[in-house]
């Protein structure tokens, strides 16, 4: 017998209420229940952070997470970082500084930007390369990853 | 890599966590940050039957500073102590804000629990470490009530505890400062389990040092203190040469295994290597 | 562009200095859908009544199967239907080389009564979902005969060593002596200096970020099946799987979403395609496969372990007299369809001398058969070896000849072009000199050789190391013929059409997974149609709409891929301009195709746009010339009948070496390269990094590793260390600009080599930490452990 669970997610703002399996993770209720296709799996052991996602604003790796222990909590995943089409300041950022290639990691990246400069706002490059550290990039080498972070922290001081 | 069935069970307060280990059987687990756990299960190397959610218990997420030392409440993330360094209940206790730093990436750190790194007793887990360094008490509950057992009881083996299957950890209690500790370690890609991790914590004043702990991670298959090394610090002055003949008596004390990241010898050259550096940081605190 | 449906990428692209598209960093279009989680990779595929699929694979690495059980496989709550080779009774899968020296094994789709390597698939599992696929997995019985795993060449090679293949002598799957010289010893015992090295180079695997994976659903109303799979090689793909379920090939469509890198691993057809593709087939219901991080690092395909041992002759100015090795490469369990587990021995013993003069080669290569995961090519296929071969060579001759290491390159880099080798290669025009000059002096100016000189703060000791490299691309089906694969890739096909509102798109053989073909195949075409690169949609990576391809490997697609898009927008280019001087009045010669309008070279006002051109063309073609056929549409296939062309680089490390860990870390990167005409500096920049970022992996951290029993001890990301951040140094890179005279647009391939310098370079600057010490490591990956115990560990 499946062990089922009613949960409630709210994915960037909108509310979703499902049945999943307990044994779910979160990234496999997002990807294959809720669509938001975004959110990778590059190895469903908490190493190269393809599946980053944000939990009430948090980081955290939704292959080791499951859906339902997100019950009722806010996810911030890559589709909501766009607005009205517009990509953000980081999205430009990492296409400017040739960021991704094949793209697969880059949602994880995405993410752990966005909640790192968020709690983090002055970082030293140095820094920068250290929380780059925590997910794996096969294509790039990591020095557009860095670049562009560091790009947007920048802009973001110096327009505040 | 999908996980094995379980059904799923959320506990609001240590007394439901604990009442659910005692109905659910032996095969039931509790998960806090889920970041030893979850990877576990992916590979299906963990099966539990049943899993207990203790991560809506709020009431364990703190840090305190009363008259018997620091307590931190078992579910407090790594994270949370990492920034806290310069909170008031950390004062004396830097190391621990520096350690965190260790331990994996920023993400793994918002989730990972203290408790639950405790529990899961990884010999070169940071905290450990210096639980052992710094004599921790781990906090237990069960059906029967609360005890308290001492780091260096604590940990039995790989991945095995005094902690019985009925109990979870609720608290660690740090019993004195340590302005002067410091961790050290290695591994060849940040972020990653260390090889071997050395602490020291010493008590240091006028140049000399009455008295200094030293733990070693990676070396056993728990972790552990080396008297043969802490003799050699008591009274004698907080120096360079002082610190590597307590490197080399650790080294030559510790018996460490062979594996694929490394053999005795080369475990041994990095105790004392990290010891060393450890020292050094140590006293520049 | 609004509009037109298509995302503007983010920046502004602006034309390279030239006035041309080619050579400008234009923004890749493939970024916003990327950054913004719309990409489409194969697992993002869903549909209706889909199913899950797992593989029951083998736990042993040798063994005969004498039972294998699915019947509580088949009573697992949500699994639908479990089969074994039996039950599906496919074709195999066969790659053939037309040599002597080959000999031909197969590799089952399912493994039936014999298990070669631990991993490899017995049965597939379909299941109504992923997780209870692996339930099914968790309950089949497989009782095993256990033989003896061969687990390395050695022992593969012993007198009576059990054959991993029936079929095999010695366990050798290839022996060949492509240059052989009975007299060379003679050169040898002549030498003023004969410098030797034994090199092993660690097993790896190329570890894509997305793991292998496909869906495959049956479309009844076009009565084919459909597979959607994350590969390189999409019409190899459809050849592979039309065979083996006995389907002709228009049956079976292959399409390649958005894929997650690649890097060689996803060149070579997967079994476990084939068997998804069949059981979609039988089930007449979509069926999804996708590989988790286990199976990536233990059963889907390795690479790059080898042994040499080598040795050159050299005269007493340092100049190379012979050159000789002995070649061995770990191919593993079974050779791979297309390209045969013979690519590495034949890589190796083609390419061995490479950027130097070698008048005198003997060379004996050989891919041995062993009880572990098949190999397939891997970003730069034996090249990192040869020339971590070569440059140690360099390094030990100048040290016992007491020459300066990089004084002694230069006696023997090749610098009159074209030069032809002992190994029978045309190389074409290079800056090798050039590159190894600028390179040195860039470190000397940037003061590394004083800090090298001076001791460091922590203990730490900074060696500097360089490594000189070529890396032919370009491979056409000449060079590739000399393979004597049965298959023989090499031209490819593009196809342009303009539609009757004037927008165009194109199709290519080739098949990005990462190298932003959307963008550069778009600027070669937009010189050639006079359109910006956003007005061209790049569409690829299905075989129903593409005539033939190879798709991308070998650093072909620019050179090839890009020289058959160049000639095939030139020809629609030919065609508008004949029916806009039609319609102008004028002659074609005197038509330019220029932003977006087709118009009279010297009375510019004589001009239509591209669009009512081809509005003519379509929907009122009684306007059309005489003889001129209705619609815009051209094609054109572009081979290379050449050697290829070949990049150079030079590579430039510091490295600080820690001897109390044994620790190396890189403190600068320098790059000097040449691939010719670049088509676009930021994405050829990536692709160095890149590289360079995945030599430095197999230079100092990751290993796939087994156990005496065959027992894979590095099947998770814990334990295969690909690096981050903070053990990838910041790669700098400057150009040098050789065109290639023989491809359409001057470009040369570049996609391998960072990969190829960089384990020499860094190898070589760790060597130089280490001078004095006595100790010479030949071999990577450099282990810290082994460092500290070649330094005497702690005595
Ligand atoms: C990529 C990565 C890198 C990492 N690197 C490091 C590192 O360098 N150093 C390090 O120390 N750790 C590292 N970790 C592990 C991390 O610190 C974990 O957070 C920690 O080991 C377990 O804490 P958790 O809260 O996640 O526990 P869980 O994973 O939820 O549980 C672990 C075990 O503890 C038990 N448990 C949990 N809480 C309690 C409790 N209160 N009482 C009794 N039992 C309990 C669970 O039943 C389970 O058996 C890493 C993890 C990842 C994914
Ligand atoms: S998929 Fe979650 S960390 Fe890799
Ligand atoms: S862009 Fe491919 S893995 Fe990062």
């Amino acid at each position: 017998m499946k062990d089922l669970q009613l949960i409630t997610l709210t994915v960037n703002g909108t509310e979703h209420e499902l049945v999943v399996e307990s044994r779910r993770t979160l990234a496999d209720v997002l990807r294959h229940d809720l669509g938001y296709t975004g959110t990778h799996l590059g190895c469903e052991h908490g190493i190269c952070g393809a599946c980053t996602v944000l939990i009430d604003g948090s980081p955290a790796r939704a292959c080791l997470t499951f859906g339902v222990q997100a019950d009722g909590c806010s996810i911030s995943t890559v589709e909501g970082l766009a607005s009205d089409g517009e990509l953000s300041d980081l999205q430009r950022a990492f296409s400017e500084r040739h960021a991704l290639q094949c793209g697969f990691c880059t949602p994880g990246f995405l993410m752990l930007a966005e909640a790192y400069l968020a709690e983090y706002p002055n970082p030293s490059t140095e820094e920068v390369r250290e929380v780059v550290a925590a997910n794996l990039c096969r294509c790039t080498g990591y020095q557009g990853i860095v670049e562009a972070i560091s790009d947007v922290a920048r802009s973001r001081r110096e327009s505040r | 890599m999908k996980p094995a069935p379980f059904t799923y069970h959320r506990a609001h307060d240590v007394r439901g966590a604990v009442e659910s280990l005692h109905e659910l059987g032996e095969d039931a687990k509790l998960i806090a940050g889920g970041q030893s756990l979850v990877a576990m299960m992916n590979f299906r190397l963990a099966r539990p039957s049943a899993l207990i959610d203790v991560n809506r218990i709020d009431a364990l997420r703190y840090l305190r500073r009363d008259g018997e030392g620091l307590r931190i409440g078992a579910l407090t993330t790594h994270h949370t102590v990492e920034s806290s360094g310069s909170t008031a209940a950390l004062a004396g206790f830097g190391v621990l804000s520096h350690a965190a730093r260790w331990i994996g990436h920023y993400p793994i750190r918002t989730r990972g629990t203290i408790g639950g790194s405790i529990a899961h007793a990884d010999s070169t887990a940071e905290w450990c470490l210096l639980a052992v360094l710094l004599d921790a008490q781990i906090v237990v509950r069960g059906q029967v009530g609360e005890r308290s057992v001492a780091a260096a009881d604590f940990f039995h083996g790989f991945l095995t505890t005094a902690l019985e299957p009925e109990e979870m950890i609720v608290e660690i209690l740090f019993p004195r400062p340590a302005p002067h500790a410091a961790l050290s370690e290695f591994a060849q890609r940040k972020g990653d389990f260390a090889i071997v991790a050395a602490a020291v914590d010493l008590d240091v004043e006028d140049g000399v040092c009455s008295a200094g702990r030293i733990a070693l991670g990676g070396v056993d298959a728990v972790p552990i203190r080396v008297p043969e090394a802490e003799s050699l610090l008591q009274g004698a002055p907080a120096t360079a040469e002082t610190f590597r003949a307590a490197a080399d008596a650790a080294a030559a004390a510790v018996e460490p295994g062979s594996d694929a990241h490394g053999d005795a010898d080369y475990r041994r050259g990095l105790a004392r290597t990290l010891i060393e550096r450890a020292c050094a940081q140590a006293i520049a605190v | 562009m609004s509009g037109t449906g298509i995302d503007p990428a983010p920046g502004e692209a602006t034309l390279s200095r030239a006035g041309r598209w080619i050579g400008a960093s234009v923004p890749r279009r493939e970024d916003p859908r990327l950054l913004t989680g719309r990409g489409r990779f194969v697992d993002d595929l869903d549909r209706v009544g889909l199913l899950h699929c797992a593989f029951v694979r083998s736990s042993v690495a040798a063994a005969g199967v004498e039972h294998l059980d699915l019947a509580a496989t088949r009573n697992v709550d949500g699994v639908v239907a479990a089969y074994s080779a039996a039950d599906l009774a496919l074709g195999e899968l066969t790659a053939i080389l037309e040599r002597p020296e080959f000999t031909v094994t197969s590799m089952p789709i399912l493994a039936g009564d014999r298990v070669r390597y631990v991993g490899e698939p017995l049965a597939i599992v379909v299941a109504e979902d992923a997780y209870a696929a692996e339930d099914g997995v968790d309950a089949a019985l497989v009782d095993y005969r256990p033989g003896t795993a061969i687990t390395t060449m050695d022992q593969a090679l012993e007198a009576g060593a059990q054959q991993v293949h029936a079929e095999l002598i010695e366990n050798t799957v290839l022996d060949l002596e492509p240059f052989s010289d009975p007299h060379i010893g003679a050169v040898f015992d002549a030498a003023a200096c004969v410098a030797e090295v034994d090199v092993r180079t660690g097993r790896q695997n190329a570890t894509p970020l997305e793991p292998r994976g496909c869906l495959a659903e049956w479309d009844a109303r076009d009565e084919q099946l459909v597979v959607h799979v994350s590969t390189q090689v999409p019409h190899q793909v459809r050849t592979a799987i039309a065979r083996c379920l006995r389907l002709p090939e228009r049956s079976v469509r292959v399409i390649v979403p958005d894929v997650g890198g690649g890097f060689g691993l996803k060149c070579v057809v997967g079994r476990e395609e084939v068997a998804a593709a069949a059981v979609a087939l039988r089930l007449r219901r979509p069926v999804k496969w996708i590989e988790d991080r286990r199976d990536s690092l233990t059963a889907s395909f390795h690479a790059r372990q080898q042994a040499y041992r080598a040795r050159a002759a050299f005269d007493a100015d340092g100049r190379i007299l012979a050159l000789e090795a002995d070649v061995r490469c770990d191919v593993g369990a079974y050779s791979v369809f297309p390209f045969t587990s013979g690519v590495e021995p034949l890589m190796a013993a083609t390419e061995l001398p490479g950027v130097y003069r070698v008048p005198r080669y003997h060379v004996r290569a050989r891919g041995i058969a062993t009880n572990k995961a098949p190999t397939a090519p891997y970003r730069g296929v034996s090249r990192p070896q040869i020339v971590l071969v070569m440059e140690r060579l360099m390094e030990r001759a100048a040290r016992e000849l007491h020459l300066d290491a990089l004084d002694l390159r230069r006696v023997n880099l090749i610098e009159e072009f074209p030069y032809t080798g002992i190994n029978g290669i045309t190389y074409d025009p290079g800056s090798y000199r050039a590159s190894l000059d600028l390179c040195e002096q860039q470190l000397r100016d940037e003061g590394w050789y004083d800090r090298r000189a001076q001791p460091t703060a922590d203990g730490t000791v900074l060696g500097i190391g360089y490594a000189c490299f070529n890396e032919r691309t370009g491979y056409g089906t000449e060079a590739f013929s000399q393979r004597k694969m049965t298959v023989v890739p090499g031209y490819d096909i593009a196809g342009v059409r303009m539609d009757s509102d004037g927008t165009v798109s194109l199709t290519t053989g080739t098949s990005s997974h990462g190298q932003g073909h959307e963008t550069t195949l778009a600027q070669v075409a937009a010189d050639q149609l006079g359109l910006p690169p956003t007005a061209i949609k790049v569409r690829q990576g299905d075989t129903d709409l593409v005539t033939y391809g190879w798709g991308t490997f070998g650093s072909r697609s620019a050179a090839i891929g890009g020289g058959a898009v160049h000639l095939a927008a030139g020809r629609l280019g030919d065609k508008v301009r004949i029916v806009a001087a039609h319609l102008l009045d004028a002659e074609a010669a005197d038509i330019e195709l220029v932003d977006g309008q087709a118009r009279h070279r010297d009375q510019p006002e004589r001009s239509l746009s591209l669009a009512a051109v081809a509005e003519i063309a379509y929907l009122r073609a009684h306007r059309l010339p005489k003889g001129v056929d209705p619609g815009l549409t051209a094609e054109a296939a572009f081979d290379v009948l050449t050697s290829g062309t070949f990049s150079n680089a030079t590579h430039g490390v510091v490295a600080a070496l820690d001897p109390a860990t044994g620790q190396a870390q890189i403190l600068r990167y320098f790059v000097v390269e040449d691939c010719g005409v670049v088509i676009n500096p930021r994405i050829v920049d990536g692709q160095v990094r890149g590289g360079v970022a995945q030599g430095i992996a197999g230079a100092l951290f990751e290993e796939i590793r087994y156990d005496e029993q065959g027992q894979p001890t590095t099947s998770t990301l814990i334990d295969y260390l690909v690096p981050t951040a903070t053990e990838i140094p910041v790669i700098d890179i400057m150009h040098l600009e050789t065109p290639c005279t023989f491809t359409e647009t001057g470009a040369k391939g570049m996609g391998e080599g960072g990969t190829i310098g960089a384990p020499a370079a860094v190898l070589n600057a760790v060597n130089d930490a280490l001078r004095g010490t006595g100790v010479e490591l030949d071999s990577v990956p450099i282990r810290p452990d082994a460092v500290h115990r070649a330094l005497g560990g702690n005595s």
